[in-house]
């Protein structure tokens, strides 16, 4: 699950499924080096990973992005950047008023 | 969609914050450099001071996020000009073992200007972390987000 972005062909699955929206494996398999079950078991450790999800179309797997996730992702970088404003008017404060 | 996907990649790796303070380069050298200085402007208790190429563990002391656990892998100290460690970001669950895991990069670097100092923040390698432990870093607050931007913005006023 930790390597789950850090495969190539996992990141060029997600890629087109951000370009292209939601496709079936056999889309997602054309041109690709790998087999059909390769791309199946690339796109369940995606899946594990809650990057994306599948529904049955028929006889057909269609895959697609997890858009809520990946925005919630998103959002913790803006979360992380808050904490960073927040400790720098710490930090200015201390050094202007501080002793030290 | 696409115009997302171009979004992430140009801008989810690294955060910068640059700033200026009215304080001398060499004070504010000691607020970052000093673990002691740190940890009381930061709100994080740390044991130990820092040393270059040394892990020093620290401890959140604001109530609501005390279940973290941070440690310093202090990276380079070039006195009154760079300050570098690497860290867990948001480390949110006491129950992960972290160790495993990525860290970023987090760098200090302080410039004269006139009437003071000016300070260049920067952590990047968000990249590398795992997008499910920044993910569980919500599932940790019931709150959501942004109830935990406005306590700590009630905690620095």
């Amino acid at each position: 699950m930790f390597a789950a972005l850090a495969d190539a062909t996992r990141l060029r699955l997600l890629r087109r499924l951000s370009s292209e929206g939601s496709l079936s494996i056999t889309r997602l398999s054309e041109g690709e080096d790998v087999t059909r079950q390769a791309i199946t078991r690339h796109l369940y450790a995606l899946g594990d990973a809650g990057l994306v999800r599948h529904k049955r179309k028929g006889r057909e797997q269609i895959w697609d992005l997890d858009m809520k996730r990946l925005e919630k992702a998103r959002q913790y970088l803006d979360h992380v950047a808050a904490q960073w404003d927040a400790a720098a008017a710490r930090l200015k404060a201390f050094v202007e008023d501080g002793e030290a | 969609m696409t115009a997302m996907a171009t979004e992430a990649q140009k801008s989810t790796d690294r955060i910068e914050k640059h700033f200026e303070v009215r304080a001398p380069r060499s004070k504010v050298w000691r607020a970052i450099s000093d673990s002691q200085q740190f940890g009381a402007w930061f709100g994080v208790r740390v044991e130990g001071p820092f040393v270059e190429g040394t892990t020093v563990k620290g401890f959140i002391t604001h109530k609501d996020y005390e279940h973290f656990k941070l440690d310093f892998q202090i990276g380079k100290m070039e006195a009154e000009r760079y300050f570098s460690y690497r860290w867990h970001p948001y480390p949110s669950d006491p129950n992960y073992d972290y160790s495993k895991d990525p860290r970023t990069l987090v760098e200090f670097t302080l410039e004269d200007v006139p009437g003071g100092t000016a300070v260049t923040i920067v952590e990047s390698g968000f990249d590398k972390i795992p997008l499910a432990r920044r993910i569980d870093a919500f599932r940790n607050n019931e709150g959501g987000w942004n109830g935990q931007v406005k306590n700590l913005t009630k905690y620095v006023a």
